[in-house]
């Protein structure tokens, strides 16, 4: 028996005090936040940064960045991952789940401190989940944040698949001079420079 | 494994141009396709260690000195997938307004009033069955800014993961006989035939006598295809 998909519908303006509650200041715990990093850590320190920008260049207030990710020896802390769950690994604490709206910060900026996920197969560059919601956008997008210093981009299936001209959508530069590595990864929903987004 | 397509002829579009704030907001360009791989067939496992006490009684969970006011109302219903499979542990994320419509939201400027005693935020987890259940208050309608005398039907705000990030789904839940329905370009930007999977049920079953009026909202999540081709490997 097959029963229909039930229909997304947008975020909307208000999603704040459900779902990124501690983030702005409401009286009710978080599931999750933007600090992925964990009390014990083997692996690079990162922070990933950027902003939302609509069909005219402004700058999305009320959009909502979630993003999955693998740690830094590419495990995902999923049952179908059956390399994660063992304790004799480092990063057994980490989720590789956070979540961040675009309403608190004074640019505007998403802003996630995390650690560097390791390539997860044979295959692919190290990669970051990531899915868009916003008022105004009704069914949610997903796009990845690949590293510009990563060699593997060159053989990544995914990026391959990629119109090359739009590639670099997809590719986070890093900055060092602020001591903590900063990827940014701007999300542009229209335009010249409109983000890839898959069908996944 | 691989997860079902998300089907096109169930979701909305990313711009329909009735609803004002897509037009610069949806991507223009075709979604690029990708092969689902571990990154796509995992996502973040949150369970009932995740509930606080009363996360599941918006009635509950914002008093400050009595009760909230408003129409009670039970919200329950089955988490399955596209195959009829109950989907156990799930986490759900509810949001609204409350029974004036109102947000508690800092940036709802809506001129009705607060309740003190009221939030609008939860979360539930499925049992092993799929059920998932809430106690709230019945949102009330409020106006908006899409179009002259614009008002948003009455509903609950839905945020599920399903077991991988490819079955992600943030909905809106509507209540049955609303006549703003038919005037409210987010709804109407549902494909026609999936619009009243939107929408719950007035339930007897579960209306608790004395208490509450009971809704039912069953919630169906993308399911999974057997791979041939990779089993074999």
């Amino acid at each position: 028996m097959s029963k229909g998909q039930t229909p997304s519908q947008t975020v909307g303006p208000f999603f704040a005090y459900g779902l990124t509650p501690q983030q702005y200041g409401y009286p009710l715990a978080g599931i999750t936040s933007s600090d992925l990093r964990t009390p014990e850590i083997a692996g690079e320190l990162i922070r990933i940064e950027g902003r939302v920008f609509d069909g005219k260049g402004d700058v999305v207030g009320d959009a909502m960045i979630e993003i999955w990710q693998a740690d830094p020896q590419g495990r995902y802390a999923h049952p179908a991952d059956s390399r994660g769950g063992n304790v004799a690994f480092p990063n057994i604490a980490f989720r590789g789940f956070g979540r961040c709206g675009t309403g608190t910060d004074a640019e505007n900026r998403f802003v996630f401190e995390t650690l560097k996920p390791g390539a997860v197969d044979d295959d692919q560059a190290p990669h970051v989940n990531v899915i868009v919601f916003m008022r105004g956008l009704l069914s949610h997008l997903y796009t990845r944040i690949y590293f510009a210093d990563e060699a593997a981009n060159a053989g990544d299936p995914v990026l391959q698949s990629v119109p090359a001209e739009r590639r670099d959508t997809l590719i986070a530069a890093a900055d060092d001079s602020s001591g903590v590595v900063v990827y940014r990864f701007d999300i542009h929903m229209q335009g010249d420079k409109e983000t890839v987004f898959f069908d996944v | 494994m691989t997860f079902t397509p998300r089907d096109w002829r169930a979701h909305p579009p990313v711009i329909a141009p009735g609803y004002k704030s897509t037009r610069l907001r949806g991507a223009t360009k075709p979604l690029i396709p990708i092969r689902q791989s571990l990154s796509e067939l995992t996502g973040p496992v949150f369970g009932h260690d995740c509930l606080g006490p009363l996360d599941n009684d918006l009635t509950k969970n914002g008093r400050k000195e009595g009760e909230p006011l408003g129409e009670r109302i039970l919200v329950a219903g089955k988490v399955v997938d596209e195959a009829g499979r109950p989907q156990p542990n799930m986490l759900v994320e509810i949001w609204q307004a409350n029974a004036a419509g109102r947000y508690v939201h800092k940036t709802d400027r809506h001129d009705a009033p607060l309740d003190p005693n009221f939030f609008g935020g939860g979360r539930c987890v499925s049992d092993d069955e799929g059920f998932y259940r809430f106690y709230s208050v019945k949102p009330g309608a409020y106006p908006w800014g899409n179009h002259e005398n614009a008002w948003r039907p009455n509903h609950i705000h839905f945020s599920l993961f399903g077991p991988s990030i490819a079955t992600r789904l943030v909905t809106q839940m509507y209540f049955p006989g609303d006549p703003l329905l038919a005037l409210d370009p987010i709804f109407l930007a549902t494909p026609e035939p999936a619009r009243d999977r939107l929408v719950c049920a007035f339930d007897l079953s579960l209306t608790e006598a004395d208490f509450a009026l009971g809704y039912r909202f069953d919630i169906v999540l993308r399911g999974t295809l057997a791979t041939p081709m990779e089993d074999k490997r």
